[in-house]
């Protein structure tokens, strides 16, 4: 069977392409000139010219009323409005995170039960709209009039009205906490089933106890794989605490709101939200970075934790026999 | 038949579907015996190993370990498997070697060999830690305590898991295929650590392909096939003058 080859370098194409055939006769030291892109320098010299566009039109809008974007930046109703949206994001994301590790390791229990519970509870919260779960919470008390604990024969032990409790902010933590934790168990999942299983087999072998395990071999090395995403949902929920505006939630989105439906100056105060979303945003990327670094040391390849030299191995087909019982 | 066995296997059966991977094994070892566990992939001897530790759930028969149903106790003259705390407690005295090492990949070489005497056994660090250099002394390594696994070759990580199963101080040490996932030229460090180790006395069973390994050091060699133990006795015997066709072939195809 004769092998097929490119006709690139045959003869015809040689007499075609003087250079190539010139091949034997290259000088050692010819020049090597880098192929030229002219295009590119015209292409983001367009982008520039667009993007300066734009901001032009935006500043010198009268609509865009800077005057209004500085006194509300730093406007007491905008800082209240960002330590409830802060305090919202924390308490939230660390109930959801605790409720996703439950929820990851019911999915993978050998018990068909508490997996399918795990799934079924993915499957709803995952399913239905977060701002329909926010606005189920936050009107609870219309169908859950009173929150009581009566037990029989001894009658109501408290009885109290669910507005009282279920306040607009305790709404607001509830769905997004329950909504994502749905989100997060999958993260934490994908995160466990990432670590080998002999991994897992080794530990056993050492003695160690199904949750010693889980505490010291696989979550740290599931974190590796679980961080980058859970940056994402960090930033997501920061965002999605502007939708708690519809149950009156007190947040940034929902105290601007307030301001601008009476003053009417809507794109100026959501600028102010967008510069402080934006802002924060920033700021969580910092903590996620310092997290990989931390997480991601044991595969930093070329760095051991203290440097030593390679050329030790030398001794290593001589091993110390009277050393072993020392 | 040796008089008292410290690993002693009863009649261990165990099935994958509807395949039979042990069929009613029996097999005493001695203290300080080495064994050679040999035969085709697929014959059984992994999977009989990790039934020693419980890795494997069997289907009938026992593992007894210093006399101790591992994985089970005995009560009313039935075997009930253990909860997980006595589980754990038994396998440290249970030393296992992987093929595939399963280093800790988050430790450092030092910190793999001292989690369990620290984590499971609660002894003080600076002991465990003294005991450990000298461990890492023993497998040649004492120059890469502070390397992470993904920093050391197969042989050395191997050599780190041996001391990692070392520092539990067990009675008794599996090995299962150590040297199969190591480049040849690496094989032979790993194997002198195994040699020094049956010198010392160790109790050790290990599933293996390297024959000259089994001549050298091993007391005795079982060669498994299909579930069964074929023929096994001294190495010289098995190795050079196989009593079995099957064993003859296994021999001829390996060599």
């Amino acid at each position: 069977m004769e092998i097929e080859r490119s006709s690139v370098f045959s003869q015809p194409a040689l007499k075609q392409n003087a250079r190539l055939a010139a091949g034997p006769n290259v000088p050692d030291d010819a020049p090597l000139v880098p192929r030229r892109r002219p295009w590119m320098p015209v292409a983001a010299a367009a982008c520039v010219a667009v993007l300066a566009f734009a901001l032009w039109k935006l500043l010198e809008n009268p609509v865009v009323d800077q005057d209004v974007i500085l006194e509300y930046l730093f406007k007491d109703v905008t800082l209240r409005g960002v330590g409830v949206t802060l305090f919202l994001t924390t308490v939230s994301m660390a109930a959801g995170l605790a409720g996703a590790v439950v929820l990851a390791m019911m999915h993978l229990s050998d018990n068909s039960v508490l997996s399918g519970i795990a799934r079924l509870y993915t499957w709803l919260f995952r399913g239905t709209p977060i701002l329909v779960q926010l606005i189920f919470w936050g009107y609870l008390g219309i169908f859950i009039p009173e929150l009581s604990l009566s037990l029989p024969g001894i009658g109501t032990i408290f009885s109290v009205p669910t507005a009282q409790v279920v306040t607009p902010m305790v709404a607001a933590m509830l769905a997004l906490s329950l909504n994502e934790a749905a989100y997060s168990a999958e993260i934490v999942r994908s995160g466990i089933l990432s670590v080998p299983r002999g991994q897992v087999e080794a530990a056993r072998s050492v003695g160690m106890t199904r949750f010693r395990t889980f505490r010291r071999v696989v979550m740290p090395q599931a974190i590796r794989v679980i961080i980058p995403p859970m940056g994402n949902e960090v930033i997501l929920m920061l965002k999605t605490t502007s939708l708690v505006s519809v149950i009156a939630g007190a947040d940034l989105m929902t105290n601007l709101q307030h301001v601008y439906s009476q003053t009417f100056q809507v794109i100026p105060l959501l600028i102010v939200a967008s510069i402080w979303y934006l802002f924060m945003v920033s700021i969580l990327t910092i903590p996620q970075s310092w997290l990989e670094r931390r997480f991601g040391q044991s595969l930093a390849r070329s760095q051991p934790r203290r440097r030593k030299s390679r050329s030790s191995d030398s001794k290593a087909g001589k091993p110390a026999l009277s050393d072993k019982r020392g | 038949m040796i008089a008292n066995p410290l690993v002693s296997v009863r009649t261990l059966t165990k099935s994958y579907g509807h395949k039979v991977v042990l069929n009613r094994i029996s097999l005493d070892i001695a203290e300080g015996e080495v064994v050679a566990l040999i035969g085709p992939s697929g014959s059984g001897k992994s999977t009989l190993l990790r039934c020693m530790n419980h890795l494997e759930r069997q289907d009938s028969g026992c593992v007894l370990v210093a006399g101790e149903p591992v994985g089970y106790s005995l009560k009313n003259g039935e075997l009930h498997e253990l909860p997980d705390r006595a589980l754990s407690y038994q396998r440290r005295g249970i030393g296992m070697v992987f093929q595939g090492f399963n280093l800790f990949q988050h430790m450092t070489a030092l910190e793999n060999i001292i989690e369990g005497p620290i984590g499971v056994l609660k002894l003080p660090r600076a002991e465990v830690e003294e005991k450990a250099r000298h461990l890492l002394d023993l497998v040649g390594l004492a120059d890469w305590a502070d390397h992470y696994p993904s920093q050391l070759s197969g042989g050395q990580q191997q050599r780190i898991a041996i001391a990692r199963a070392l520092a539990m101080r067990p009675r008794v040490m599996l090995f299962d295929e150590p040297t199969s996932a190591l480049d040849p030229e690496l094989v032979g460090d790993v194997l002198e650590v195994m040699r020094t180790l049956a010198g010392e006395g160790m109790t050790m069973i290990v599933v293996t392909h390297e024959i000259g390994f089994a001549r050298e050091v091993c007391d005795r060699v079982v060669f498994m096939a299909d579930g069964e133990i074929v023929e096994q006795g001294e190495p010289g015997q098995v190795l050079s003058a196989p009593v079995h066709e099957r064993t003859r072939d296994f021999l001829r195809r390996i060599l």
